[in-house]
């Protein structure tokens, strides 16, 4: 088969640059793996919900219509609205239609499936960030009466054993699991490591919105100072709960979670902690409040003070003085080990050497430079910070889908 | 980051440029950025010892400080013993003194922060009854490291804070004691 432009992947990413590639009349493709919205049918725990409001999900041609703009979807509400999407986009879509390989052939791209062959003058990766969970190496040496699993197969607390619970790793997933873990009488140990602290609600007002308001959202790749470290952030310490509480550090110790280290080895059946915990609490904390101050300078530049409540600094993490280096996983009750620590994306099938050395996909705000005609979406901070929420979709596909016009006008494929 | 002296340029003794120089250079050949530190140490009589530091192994090649470094180590009297030198562990303290301060110098040369003075004292606890052997649930090390920063920057308290949390980040030697590291350690 052949066809301009082929889009895999049928997320909010790949369904917002169909609709942008219909606009420029590009004759496209989707491939689906599953159905539309997959990773978010799949992969997800029972409680998950989004982490940024119902108003914050505009998409191309598609918006949020309900009455609760403030609160959040849930797992099932996410792909109900992916699904409206899609019924509007009505993309050429290819469903149930996994991807074997992508490889160059001429001047563009073959792609091969399970339901045949696509050759393509354009390639839309939009896949997403978060195909495989990660887990660090010292989990092979956990002893084996424990059970271990991802965020990606956690379900909810009830289907753990009862018993301790240790939680690896303290960003938005892991600081979610372990509130809701410790909350169902099984008691969380939360290892910490680098983690971005922010509250739920600031001066009366959603995070997201101040993200949004102030323009943090829509910073740039190539204005933000740091992109290698920007890229590599993990997701802000929130939940999205309807009662808006925060699962910080300091949330959790109240809830009788408790803190240690970065899980740095395990020796003997013991587990032992990096001596770190305090900075890392120091480290987010100062990056709280300068993210604090930021929002209070834009708000007083831009005439808001007076609308929204006044400004105040949450309490700095509390640590103990002296948090245990070691655990006995026996002696500690430790039943459950939950890895939240992170996700990678799938490029197994792509046969172009555009990976570097840790696998990642290099690229220029999405545009894969070495392969002219291979775009990547829906990466963090690809293009902007918001480039991973759903509301960060529709304009990376707008310059996308420019940048893909054009390059179809300079090697004369259109049509 | 505050710069309050923006018409004067910022200069701790920090050469910024080549370290981003030598990031970007190890990022091409990862190979060079793989180092060997190393030491030897002659025993002299009791508890004294003198370490000699002369060579290591980086960028590729066998490299040479410019000259060859003794660290002589000893107990003190109460231990029984010369005080010929400082005790092991205090060196381990300076170790990782000097490494938090270059780092403080260092980032906050990247911050375009002016340093007029920096110190910092550090102290360890340990309970002796550990390394005589006298309680096995006493371990022989430190029970905790307390390190106190005096900086007088061009700076706000925050951001001062914030550049002695980033230089921690970034120790080895704040690594090495942090976290576990296996040790060999055999007879030829």
């Amino acid at each position: 088969m052949r066809t301009t432009a082929v889009v895999i992947g049928a997320g909010q990413s790949g369904l917002a640059m169909s609709w942008c590639l219909a606009e420029r009349s590009i004759d496209h493709v989707v491939l689906e793996r599953g159905e539309v919205a997959h990773t978010w049918r799949t992969e997800r725990w029972d409680s998950f919900t989004l982490l940024t409001p119902n108003w914050q999900s505009r998409l191309p041609g598609h918006g949020y219509e309900g009455d609760d703009p403030d609160g959040f979807r849930s797992t099932g509400e996410t792909i109900a609205f992916l699904e409206r999407y899609a019924t509007l986009v009505s993309p050429p879509l290819r469903t149930h239609c996994p991807v074997v390989s992508v490889r160059r052939a001429g001047d563009g791209y073959r792609i091969v499936t399970e339901q045949g062959t696509w050759d393509c003058k354009a390639v839309v990766l939009a896949t997403g960030a978060f195909n495989i969970a990660q887990v660090p190496k010292v989990a092979a040496e956990i002893p084996s009466g424990i059970a271990q699993l991802t965020t990606a197969q956690y379900r909810n607390p009830q289907s753990l054993e009862p018993g301790g619970v240790m939680v690896v790793g303290a960003a938005a997933s892991g600081a979610q699991i372990a509130d809701e873990v410790q909350r169902s009488g099984r008691p969380v140990t939360l290892a910490v490591g680098e983690h971005v602290r922010a509250p739920r609600t600031y001066r009366g007002r959603d995070i997201q919105w101040w993200m949004d308001a102030t323009g943090l959202n829509d910073e740039r790749y190539d204005q933000v100072e740091n992109l290698r470290r920007a890229r590599a952030l993990s997701s802000f310490q929130i939940a999205g709960h309807a009662d808006r509480r925060d699962v910080d550090l300091n949330a959790l110790t109240s809830l009788g979670v408790a803190l240690i280290g970065r899980l740095a080895a395990v020796r003997d059946g013991k587990a032992q902690f990096s001596g770190s915990l305090r900075n890392l609490c120091e480290l987010a904390d100062l990056k709280q409040n300068r993210l604090l101050n930021t929002i209070d300078e834009w708000a007083a530049t831009h005439g808001v003070s007076d609308a929204v409540d006044r400004p105040h600094r949450p309490e700095p993490t509390r640590v103990e003085a002296s948090p245990p280096l070691g655990l006995d996983f026996g002696r500690a009750g430790i039943r459950t080990i939950v890895w939240a620590t992170g996700f990678r994306p799938d490029y197994s099938w792509l046969d172009i050497p555009v990976l570097d050395a840790k696998g990642n996909i290099r690229h220029e705000g999405g545009v894969v430079t070495e392969a002219p005609g291979l775009y990547v979406m829906g990466l963090p901070f690809l293009r902007r910070r918001k480039s991973t929420l759903m509301d960060g979709a529709g304009d990376d596909a707008r310059d996308l889908s420019a940048h893909l016009a054009s390059h179809l006008a300079t090697c004369g494929a259109r049509n | 980051m505050a710069n309050t002296h923006a018409d004067k340029p910022v200069d701790n003794g920090v050469n910024v440029e080549a370290l981003f120089g030598a990031q970007a250079a190890l990022k091409e050949a990862p190979e060079a950025a793989k180092f060997k530190w190393r030491s030897t140490v002659e025993w002299i009589n009791g508890t004294h010892s003198r370490s000699t530091i002369e060579g290591f192994y980086g960028l590729g090649a066998e490299q040479k400080h410019k000259k060859a470094f003794t660290f002589d180590a000893d107990h003190p009297e109460i231990f029984a013993a010369q005080d010929a030198a400082a005790t092991p562990v205090e060196i381990v303290l300076a170790g990782l003194a000097s490494c938090l301060t270059a780092g403080v110098a260092a980032v906050a040369q990247a911050r375009k922060v002016q340093l007029r003075s920096v110190s910092a004292t550090l102290e360890a606890g340990m309970d002796v009854r550990g390394i005589l052997g006298m309680d096995e649930d006493v371990r022989n090390g430190f029970d905790g490291i307390k390190v106190t920063y005096k900086i007088d920057a061009d700076a706000s308290p925050e951001d001062i804070k914030a550049i002695v949390a980033q230089s921690q980040k970034r120790s080895a030697v704040y690594d090495i004691i942090t976290n576990p590291t296996n040790v060999t350690v055999e007879v030829a």
